[in-house]
């Protein structure tokens, strides 16, 4: 045995003695019983977050009843005609909301399909590094890769890009609606009008685009929910763990099919919760909707067509509304609310779905 | 002795000027608790968004005559102005539509309608390359918000404008997606011009309207106008006025073509009268030369208050709106009330107690 050898050893035995005087100090420490007042205050602690947890509960119940309390002479009145009676007359208590319920899930179907590409594109470039490669092969170029400062930039970039993406999310919904009336419809109306001129026969072109419609709300619609889908798939993409990320570059795949074929297709079950936290914020969305989507109630595939949706119709006649006209509104909030949760619900069974069908690969 | 008398003559001639010094150090710009020995008041008020802007500027310098009196006035609109009134969280409400005596009846400390000033509803429109004056028959704008007359260059908008160039630009009707009292006045007016507007549309604060779109509030509708080539919507005079936009020439009951003013605001108001309870709607004024939508806009009083001190102040406030505040009505766009209305609101003021 060499001295070094000899002196490795004896450091073995002293850290060894040394775990083992901690671990009977530990014990003695432990082994007393826990005196009143940690009970108490163990006791105190759980009955306090239980009632917490249920009055959560409890208020969403509450709300829902006190909605449906309010609306229920609307709905004994309306019943399913309010469904697919096509007007909203308050002068003469007649409601409808089938404009409203079909224009909410087309714009935000349309403004989370767009959402989704865009939104999906971000999280792919920033979290399989293309920005930071890429500057990072310009500053190898010029031999500045090591420098102290310029060494750090490709890092530095790519969290600004991702900080400005989630910097959407704070934009108040008021500002996005008057950036959308003043900038988007105006920037838009000529390609608009250009498709309908020449594609009219489409349905989806049908109209023509005069100011406020589907098609400008729902873009607005996509950059309000853009934040939500890059910043959760991002996320969802780096967490894919590293020996699939070899393993599929191992077995020879190129970057593109590395990231289509496999990345991706772990990621999907997160990617997807962030599709269904985008719809969430989609359709209940209210005063950028009630600006650009045109508050007409219209029924029309044309996505240049005016419409309605139903939290821009709360919105719109809450304030000056008689105690009929508030029982309706209350019936459309609470379809509001049907629609949202179904699609929640959905959304949660098939994550969990497709949860449980990945989970050899995590 | 005599040492003893000076000092004293001398240390109270000291305080005096010391203590004058003192006061006038505090006086006018110091401390308001000192120098207002009356108790501040503060009257609140709810309601129509129309008149908001004449109604500020008149509280603003009652306040100024006034430093212990503070009104409060949320332009929540003429339905929530009017709920609030009845809940009787409010000293007072206000409304373009004033009140329907079914309204009335559930307030229990009785109402006085008060009408104050009078607006005017304006067509605006948006015609890039089109004539800078506009002359609208009663058939045309009907037929325009109808959605029977859907493009700038159709017969019944061109007939009364010879010589202008009126372009193929399709129509985009705008209009409140709120319910508004400004919505009420104007559908009123239609329903008065046509019998098919009445019939399909009817008049209400908030209406189905046949075609077109919608923003809310008349900030809402004056900015889809100005952005949207071959728009037309209603907007109240101040609004437009201030955003410098084009305003259609409307035919007025007897045949003639009216542009919004001063004085054909007033024609307008002079051609109604009131009836006894101050309540009235001018929904088609007959004069030759009046502006066809105009209308007044209402205070709305109880008529027993519990406390004394409140009722003297509001009926001071509303002496003042009706004397030196008229004279702020022109230059804010809203007609200022004819004397004769001036007398008898006066006059109706008694009613409150």
């Amino acid at each position: 045995m060499t001295p070094a050898k000899a002196e490795i050893a004896q450091d073995i035995l002293d850290s060894r003695r040394h775990d083992e005087q901690l671990a009977v100090a530990a014990t003695q420490e432990i082994s007393r019983s826990p005196s009143v007042w940690e009970v108490v205050g163990d006791r105190i602690f759980r009955r306090s977050t239980l009632i917490v947890a249920w009055l959560t509960v409890g208020l969403v119940v509450w709300i829902v009843v006190r909605i449906g309390w309010v609306a229920t002479p609307a709905v004994r009145s309306y019943g399913g005609a309010f469904f697919i009676d096509t007007t909203w007359e308050a002068n003469r208590a007649h409601f409808g909301i089938l404009p409203a319920i079909v224009g909410t899930i087309y714009s935000s179907i349309l403004g989370l399909a767009i959402g989704t590409v865009f939104g999906l594109a971000i999280a792919i470039f920033l979290s399989e590094r293309f920005l930071s490669s890429g500057i990072d092969t310009v500053l190898r170029l010029f031999g500045l890769s090591e420098n102290r400062l310029l060494g750090k930039l490709p890092d530095r970039l790519e969290d600004l890009l991702k900080i400005t993406v989630e910097l959407l999310a704070a934009v108040p919904s008021v500002v996005y609606g008057l950036w959308g009336i003043f900038v988007v419809i105006p920037y838009i109306r000529p390609t608009a009008n250009w498709f309908h001129a020449h594609l009219g026969w489409i349905p989806f072109f049908g109209t023509s685009l005069s100011g406020p419609g589907l098609l400008p709300a729902s873009i607005v619609l996509s950059i309000m929910v853009l934040p939500t889908i890059s910043a959760i798939s991002r996320d969802e993409l780096v967490a894919v763990p590293p020996r699939i990320r070899e393993a599929a570059y191992g077995i020879g795949a190129t970057r593109w099919e590395a990231i289509l074929a496999v990345f991706i297709p772990t990621a999907a079950t997160g990617i997807f919760g962030a599709v269904v936290l985008g719809l969430g914020r989609a359709l209940g969305e209210t005063m950028a909707l009630a600006m650009l989507a045109g508050n007409a109630n219209v029924i029309s595939w044309s996505v240049f067509s005016p419409a309605n949706t139903l939290a821009a119709l709360l919105a719109n006649h809450f304030p000056e509304a008689d105690s009929v006209e508030v029982g309706a509104l209350m019936y459309a909030a609470l379809v509001l609310l049907g629609i949202t949760l179904v699609v929640n619900i959905i959304g949660t069974v098939i994550v969990q779905r497709a949860d449980a069908r990945l989970k050899g690969l995590r | 002795m005599r040492i003893a008398r000076s000092t004293c003559v001398v240390v109270a001639v000291l305080m005096c000027v010391l203590i004058s010094t003192v006061d006038s150090g505090f006086g006018p710009g110091g401390r308001p608790s000192v120098t207002f020995a009356a108790e501040a008041i503060t009257l609140q008020g709810a309601g129509a968004t129309f008149p908001m802007p004449l109604y500020q500027r008149w509280f603003s310098e009652y306040n100024k005559l006034h430093p212990e009196v503070q009104i409060n006035y949320q332009s929540l609109g003429s339905g929530a102005g009017v709920k609030q009134f009845q809940q009787s969280l409010v000293n007072f409400g206000a409304s373009d539509a004033a009140m329907t005596d079914e309204e009335m009846a559930k307030v229990k400390e009785g109402v006085v309608l008060l009408p104050m000033t009078a607006g005017s509803i304006v067509l605006s429109y948006n015609l890039p390359d089109g004539p800078s004056e506009l002359k609208l028959s009663r058939e045309a704008y009907a037929g325009i918000f109808l959605g029977k007359i859907t493009q700038w260059n159709d017969p019944e908008i061109s007939k009364p404008n010879p010589g202008a160039k009126l372009p193929d630009t399709k129509i985009t009707v705008v209009s409140r997606s709120d319910g508004s009292g400004t919505t009420f006045v104007f559908t009123s007016h239609m329903s008065a011009i046509s019998a098919e507007w009445k019939k399909r549309v009817g008049a209400g604060k908030a209406v189905n309207f046949p075609v077109g779109v919608a923003g809310k509030g008349n900030e809402g509708v004056t900015a889809l106008i100005k952005q949207t080539p071959g728009a037309i919507g209603y907007v109240e005079y101040g609004y437009a006025k201030q955003t410098g936009m084009p305003m259609a020439e409307l035919e007025n009951k007897s045949g003639k073509f009216v542009k919004y003013g001063l004085e054909t605001g007033k024609n307008a108001l002079a051609s109604v009268k009131l009836p006894a309870n101050l309540r009235a709607w001018i929904t088609d004024p007959p004069g030759a030369d009046a502006y066809p939508i105009v209308s007044y806009t209402w205070l709305l009083c109880y008529k027993k208050y519990q406390d004394p001190k409140i009722t003297e102040t509001l009926k001071s406030v509303i002496r003042f709106c009706l004397t030196q505040g008229q004279s702020y009505s022109v230059e804010l766009g809203y007609i200022p009330l004819p004397a004769n209305v001036v007398a008898r609101v006066t006059k109706a003021l008694n009613e409150i107690s």
